[in-house]
């Protein structure tokens, strides 16, 4: 009798530590504002879930890349919740690598997400990662500047008045350039810049047979403009600036105009750390009159691996951070301004929200672009700045390496044209898609 | 007789080795300098070299961000343990090498150095696999056993040379005493190759805190250092220029101070041996 209520007491008590032991679930993320700020407002989220905590993983953005893709290839079950973007969500999804997040709960809104974002997350009516931040890329310029030149910029410019505009701002004597554009090789650095601009030119990575395209009109003349604009009005050493250098530039005053990334614009805005904060004005990124502007589209997401043992509460993690209370939170802690912008469409319809400089031109960018149909031509491929095929990461830097030395003017644009066509026929053909 | 060196000479040559020093010196002290500015300094063009205003908020936003204890913990633990372990393993490799040589010593070393040649990531996928189904992911033993097996080469070769300056007649002689194998590595040998040891240990320590590809790709939370520690800061949208360089001078700092403190040792011990 007693030893049978020893064992009751025992296994009761081994029963409660096993319940009482808390989840832990771990989150592989990037390093940029909006996810250290979710970070920091994670006590919301544990309070309402006391059974999980969180750990987290910080790292930078291509480490994690590299990172998360060895542990998900190998299903090595590192992480709970993965920050990935819209380029990998397609290529993991239909690998049957990640988790679908049909059923984030009753009260999450699915049919609130961006349609132009929650497009590039869903595989065959699938929503495989939740958008925890959406961006584009617009034109961002020094309304002083402009204005000294005489010329008013319009809410949707073309190539042919930026460039115009971009050699009148420039004053080189003065270190102010009319234009500042990435030039550093690398599929997300100057590749993701020129593949959007691309599809404002009618150019497009592939004909509808996997054929690279490199070797028609369309792209040369994408490049031609590119790199004669950049002689005339763009900074010295250009071609070794990405995010971080224009941004720097454009914060120290010596840009006239820079495209790039919508999330910018809330750091050149910012008075603490940029010096033209109140000179900035926004406009759509150019187009040609061709039917498609030189924007891209882009979303952090978070999404669940399959190989995890913890879905469940990492879903609860998921549906906490991507959901209309976070945004609501976020507001009454740091500000509209700080809210992690293009996710939700019920975002851009509150009124306070709306009092933000550049929040129409964001959610007006995110929705001018269409990463199911991104060029002119019909193509074969998903993403407006990217071709969601394995191959890509690899391609496209070494084609954004030929583009970045046509800059620095060690070849020329054909010659950089040629090298592209070739490599990438190469690769196509080493990977199947050309016979 | 060695000609001594003229005054001007002397001075031409003191000169020149410290603007070399400082030139090799400079980005540690760039880093350490813009630790202390803000964002908006750090960026600043032109750069201000002392007069600004200091700042400590960077350190503070790190501290609070992340753990640095546990990522200098783990640094310790997995330099150190696998230094110790390669040196025990490494040792007697290196006796019988310098000391009991067949005809295919010559070739064993150069097979052992050939493993260095080969890019880590070539053997990334196979470990990665070998770490997930011994359970070894993102734990401290894993690093020191890959840590060890990546180093060991190094810490054969270097004691190896220091063991072949020392005549093999002492340890002969230590053997008519009557001293076994034991005795005569531990009582014999180690002393006299005391500051070889030291530095291949140092060097290794050194090259164990700095290893930023396994310590990178075979953790997650738990058995992350200092190298994982850095990448957090690092990132190709935003300028966190100086929260970076306030990371990269804690994780750097350790390991500075321990180089400055045993340079002596360091010195000698890489040296020892390069003039006869």
């Amino acid at each position: 009798m007693l030893l049978r209520s020893c064992i009751a007491v025992v296994s009761a008590f081994a029963l409660s530590a096993v319940a009482a032991q808390a989840e832990t679930i771990t989150i592989a993320t990037v390093n940029n504002g909006d996810m250290i700020r979710m970070q920091k407002l994670t006590d919301d989220f544990t309070a309402k879930n006391p059974g999980i905590e969180l750990e987290w993983v910080t790292l930078e953005e291509n480490v994690l890349r590299q990172r998360v893709t060895t542990d998900i290839a190998t299903k090595g079950g590192q992480y709970d919740v993965m920050t990935i973007g819209t380029y990998e969500v397609p290529i993991w999804g239909k690998q049957g690598w990640l988790v679908s997040l049909d059923d984030l709960g009753a009260d999450y809104d699915i049919d609130d997400l961006l349609p132009a974002i929650r497009g590039g997350l869903t595989i065959d009516g699938s929503l495989y990662a939740a958008p925890f931040y959406g961006e584009s890329s617009m034109v961002m310029y020094r309304t002083d500047l402009i204005e000294k030149a005489g010329l008013e910029m319009p809410d949707a410019p073309t190539w042919e008045f930026i460039a115009d505009a971009a050699r009148k701002m420039t004053d080189k004597d003065n270190e102010v350039y009319g234009i500042c554009l990435r030039g550093k090789a690398g599929w997300g650095e100057n590749m993701a810049f020129l593949t959007a601009t691309s599809n404002s030119f009618g150019a497009k990575w592939f004909d509808m047979d996997w054929r690279p395209q490199f070797d028609q009109a369309p792209w040369k003349e994408t490049l031609s403009f590119y790199i004669d604009l950049m002689n005339d009005a763009g900074p010295p050493g250009a071609s070794s600036n990405g995010f971080n250098e224009n941004l720097s530039l454009f914060q120290s005053g010596k840009c006239g105009m820079w495209i790039d990334a919508t999330v910018a614009a809330s750091f050149v805005t910012n008075p603490d750390d940029s010096s033209v904060a109140d000179k900035v004005g926004f406009a759509l990124a150019p187009d040609t009159g061709l039917g498609k502007r030189g924007n891209w589209l882009w979303a952090w997401s978070l999404a669940i691996p399959a190989g995890t043992q913890k879905a469940e509460a990492a879903k609860k993690f998921v549906a906490w951070a991507t959901s209309k209370e976070y945004l609501a939170l976020v507001a009454s802690k740091e500000g509209w301004a700080n809210v992690p912008p293009g996710t939700r469409t019920s975002l851009y319809e509150n009124p306070e929200y709306a009092k933000v400089p550049f929040a129409k031109m964001t959610l007006d960018s995110i929705n001018a672009a269409d990463p199911t149909q991104p060029t002119v031509d019909p193509v074969p491929y998903v993403g407006v700045q990217f071709v969601a095929i394995p191959e890509f990461q690899g391609l496209g830097t070494a084609v954004g390496q030929q583009f970045s030395a046509a800059l620095a003017g060690t070849v020329t644009v054909d010659q950089a044209l040629q090298n592209a066509q070739q490599l990438t026929e190469r690769e196509m053909r080493k990977g199947g898609y050309l016979k | 007789m060695a000609r001594e060196a003229s005054p001007s000479r002397k001075i031409v040559t003191t000169a020149v080795a410290w603007a070399i020093g400082l030139a090799i010196f400079f980005p540690v002290l760039w880093t350490i300098l813009t630790s202390f500015k803000t964002e908006a300094e750090a960026i600043a063009s032109p750069p201000s070299f002392l007069l600004f205003d200091w700042t400590l908020e960077n350190y503070a936003e790190v501290q609070e961000r992340s753990n640095y204890l546990r990522h200098f913990w783990n640094s310790v633990v997995i330099s150190i343990g696998s230094t110790l372990l390669g040196l025990v393993v490494g040792v007697p490799a290196a006796w019988a090498m310098a000391f009991a040589p067949s005809k295919n010593t010559k070739g064993v070393l150069m097979w052992m150095l050939s493993t260095k040649m080969l890019p880590p990531v070539g053997v990334l996928v196979p470990i990665y696999l070998l770490f997930r189904d011994g359970g070894l992911l993102d734990t401290r033993i894993g690093l020191v056993m890959v840590l060890l097996l990546v180093n060991l080469p190094i810490i054969i070769w270097m004691l190896y040379t220091y063991f072949k300056e020392i005549p093999a007649d002492i340890l002969e002689a230590a053997r008519m005493d009557g001293a076994m194998l034991r005795a005569e590595i531990l009582y014999v040998l180690t002393p006299m190759a005391l500051p070889g040891i030291a530095s291949t240990m140092l060097l290794n320590v050194i090259l164990a805190w700095n290893e930023a590809f396994w310590t990178l790709n075979l953790t997650a939370a738990k058995a992350a250092p200092l190298t994982a520690f850095i990448a957090s800061y690092s990132s190709p949208e935003g300028l966190f220029y100086a929260k970076l360089s306030a990371a990269s001078t804690m994780a750097i700092a350790p390991i500075l101070v321990l180089g400055w403190f045993s340079q002596k040792q360091l010195v000698r011990g890489l040296t020892f041996g390069a003039v006869k």
